[in-house]
């Protein structure tokens, strides 16, 4: 008891003097606390500091960009792509298709028929392309303008879409016995078409394509010479290489009544390497241009008109770009 | 105790005084890759990178978007393909560097840090020269990557096109944050 009452009396002498020392004091030791935690977080700021420094301004910086690969090829498979060559860029593309595979095993599915179409495409400048064509397909030329309006960009809130015009024109010229007066004019066809695409993920991308094509001759007079067209396409990457590609174009009325015309459907993989873009498909249709494709598919998948084929694509880079 | 109070402050202020802090936002980082198939050169102008003379400490950011190529589609497969900048938009390197810089001497240093690529944190070194002038610090650095050390996968079909070590030079000029 008599011990404990000496404690607590030294204690609380202990207490008034440090409580006095504190009074005294005070202003200045909240000043050294005040500085101490100031110079600490100054110190810890420094220490993750000159990196994050840099990424806080980097955003700052982060300028708009377009979206590139919204598709690997000029083509998804028969249906031009929203994609042109770069400014300069020269785009030597073969697409070949064999025969239908229900021809049976004497035709070796189809692999012994085969029809091509050679195609040039030139990066006039990064936005505008010509590009010209010659199938052996009813000997087919044909020629097109292709533009991009309007380029996706990469910041959300800013241009959601990429929107690509084309414009080309089909010249057959293929003889016909006994019809000497098929000219110019009866041979030619055109389309305009306005693809619409956005690269939705990495992998993922979507196309649609509203088209009008118009046919100087058509078989019977039934028949339409303006056919309007939608087209949707797209591709799914399932490796950093590969890309499995559908293409579907609907014809919401029918163009023709003088023969079966199918809605053209094909479904196949890109592959690239380097400067190479391989596709390797499966499509209901023969021709390889839209006029031959869209409005022409004779192929009937249910019955299993498939031709199997390929487009394989090379650039060349022809003018050097500047920077 | 004021007089404490008085040099603890002055410590501060004078160890904050010392903080020599060099920044840019325009510094170059190239790469070649030369194959008797193909050269490849790629030049990005818009590296950020900061040098603390004071601590010895060096950090580097950079968005691999913009590194810019001769070829637009050795462009779109350098970034949808090899370093995905999609997934990984920026390389950094944080490290500090050994060796004393002198003004107005060109002062060769050994740089020691972590480089950060396509996700990939790697331990790395290189020499590095530091000149230190009136208007700010010159920095420059040649060294090379292997691809292969950050998970660049390079297809056996265009093996033969790129380098098996790519040559990387770094360039830049900071200025004295005030």
């Amino acid at each position: 008891m008599h011990n404990v009452t000496i404690a607590g009396a030294k204690n609380r002498s202990n207490a008034v003097v440090g409580y006095n020392w504190w009074k005294k004091n005070r202003k200045g030791l909240l000043l050294v606390l005040l500085s101490g935690l100031l110079y600490a977080t100054h110190v810890k700021a420094q220490d993750t500091g000159l990196l994050k420094m840099l990424d806080d301004s980097m955003a700052v910086n982060q300028q708009s960009r377009y979206v590139t690969g919204t598709f690997k090829g000029t083509h998804i498979i028969n249906l031009h792509s929203v994609e042109t060559p770069a400014q300069g860029v020269l785009l030597f593309m073969i697409m070949h298709r064999f025969g239908k595979i229900n021809d049976g095993g004497y035709q070796l599915f189809g692999l012994d028929n085969a029809t091509m179409r050679m195609g040039f495409d030139y990066g006039i400048t990064g936005r505008l392309t010509a590009g010209i064509g010659r199938s052996t397909f009813e000997k087919t030329y044909d020629g097109y303008l292709k533009f991009k309006l309007l380029r996706q960009a990469e910041s959300a809130g800013k241009m959601p879409v990429s929107v690509t015009a084309f414009g080309g024109l089909a010249y057959t010229t293929l003889k016909y016995a006994g019809k000497e007066y098929l000219n110019a004019t009866y041979r030619t066809s055109y389309t305009l078409q306005l693809l619409l695409a956005r690269k939705l993920t990495r992998d993922l991308s979507l196309q649609l394509a509203p088209t009008w094509l118009h046919y100087n001759l058509v078989p019977a007079i039934a028949d339409k010479n303006d056919v309007f067209a939608l087209g949707i396409g797209g591709r799914m990457k399932i490796t950093r290489r590969v890309s499995v590609n559908l293409e579907y174009n609907y014809l919401p009325v029918n163009p023709a009544s003088s023969f079966k015309v199918y809605q053209s459907f094909s479904a196949g993989f890109d592959i690239e390497t380097g400067g190479h873009v391989f596709q390797l498909h499966v499509t209901n249709s023969q021709g390889m241009v839209e006029p031959l494709f869209i409005g022409r598919t004779t192929g009937n998948w249910g019955k299993g008109d498939i031709y199997f084929g390929f487009n394989i694509s090379r650039s060349f880079n022809i003018a050097q770009k500047k920077h | 105790m004021t007089k404490w109070i008085v040099m603890i402050l002055c410590c501060m202020v004078w160890t904050h005084a010392v903080a020599q802090v060099y920044i840019t936002r325009t510094g170059s980082v190239s790469f070649f890759s030369k194959t008797p198939l193909e050269d490849i050169k790629a030049e990005n102008r818009q590296v950020f990178a900061a040098v603390d003379l004071s601590k010895k400490t060096i950090a580097f950011s950079m968005l691999l978007k913009s590194f810019l190529f001769r070829k637009e589609l050795m462009q779109e497969h350098f970034n949808d393909n090899y370093v995905e900048s999609d997934k990984f938009p920026k390389s950094t390197f944080k490290g500090a560097f050994t060796g004393e810089v002198i003004p107005g001497k060109i002062n060769t240093v050994q740089v020691q840090g972590v480089l950060s690529l396509h996700g990939v944190e790697k331990e790395f070194s290189a020499n590095a020269t530091i000149e230190l002038k009136e208007d700010g610090l010159y920095g420059l650095s040649k060294f090379r990557l292997t691809p292969e050390d950050f998970n660049i996968k390079i297809p056996g079909i265009v093996r033969d096109k790129i380098a098996r070590q790519i040559e990387v030079q770094v360039m830049v000029d900071c200025k004295p944050v005030k």
